[in-house]
């Protein structure tokens, strides 16, 4: 459904957002412990960010540049990450998730920031995963 | 919370929701949803819940409106009853 536009229009303008809108979703993953915002919402605007340049610039250069496998892999990437700092924190003799025993500069903000990257990329790599496999639909 | 803003936002939902229900042509119906969160969105804002409200502007008004117009495309633009 989705073939390269021809309108210079919207690929300039997609060209002059996209960059803009990921700095904006990876200000609100690094800031979702202290204002509104966090790993969920700061993924759904990550994706939104490639689903525009995949209308722009047609879904067969979006393929080119980010591949289903590399989607496939990062959706458990985020999932580790996730399980990874929970069982850390269970490793080091505290409960699932309970940050203050990590060995880092502030224990808990830093594990908080980790699960949100975690929740970020999963987000995000589910979301395109669900556009590719829409329009691949038939 | 000024119940003044809460009537007006309202009656615009009920509308946007009526809207959607009524329209015909689907591709309408899915801006009418749009249109729906984005004002939902407002209403959480001025309830004090500035999360939800975060959440239902990106994922309300920007993700399900494109998954939507991809569902009408890839079927059909007219509803049949």
């Amino acid at each position: 459904m989705i073939q390269e536009q021809e309108s210079i229009v919207i690929k300039t303008v997609a060209r002059l957002l996209v960059p803009f809108i990921q700095l904006f979703a990876l200000y609100v993953i690094m800031h979702g412990h202290s204002s509104p915002g966090g790993g969920f919402q700061g993924g759904v605007i990550l994706a939104a960010s490639f689903i525009l340049f995949a209308v722009a610039y047609g879904l067969d250069e979006m393929k080119r540049r980010f591949s289903i496998k590399a989607l496939t892999v990062l959706t458990s990437v985020g999932v580790f990450l996730y399980a990874g700092i929970g069982l850390l924190c269970l490793l080091l003799g505290e409960n699932f998730l309970d940050y203050g025993v990590l060995p880092v500069i502030e224990p808990r903000g830093m594990g908080m920031l980790g699960i949100e990257i975690g929740v970020g990329i999963t987000v995000m790599a589910a979301l395109i995963s669900i556009f590719h496999d829409l329009l691949d639909f038939e | 919370m000024i119940w003044q803003l809460d009537l007006i936002l309202l009656v615009f939902i009920v509308a946007c929701a009526i809207g959607a229900l009524v329209v015909k042509d689907l591709l309408g119906s899915v801006i009418l949803l749009a249109a729906f969160s984005l004002l939902m969105c407002l209403l959480w804002i001025e309830m004090g819940a500035v999360d939800v409200a975060f959440t239902e502007a990106s994922v309300g008004a920007g993700i399900t409106t494109v998954f939507f117009v991809i569902a009408v495309f890839k079927t059909e633009r007219r509803s049949k009853d």
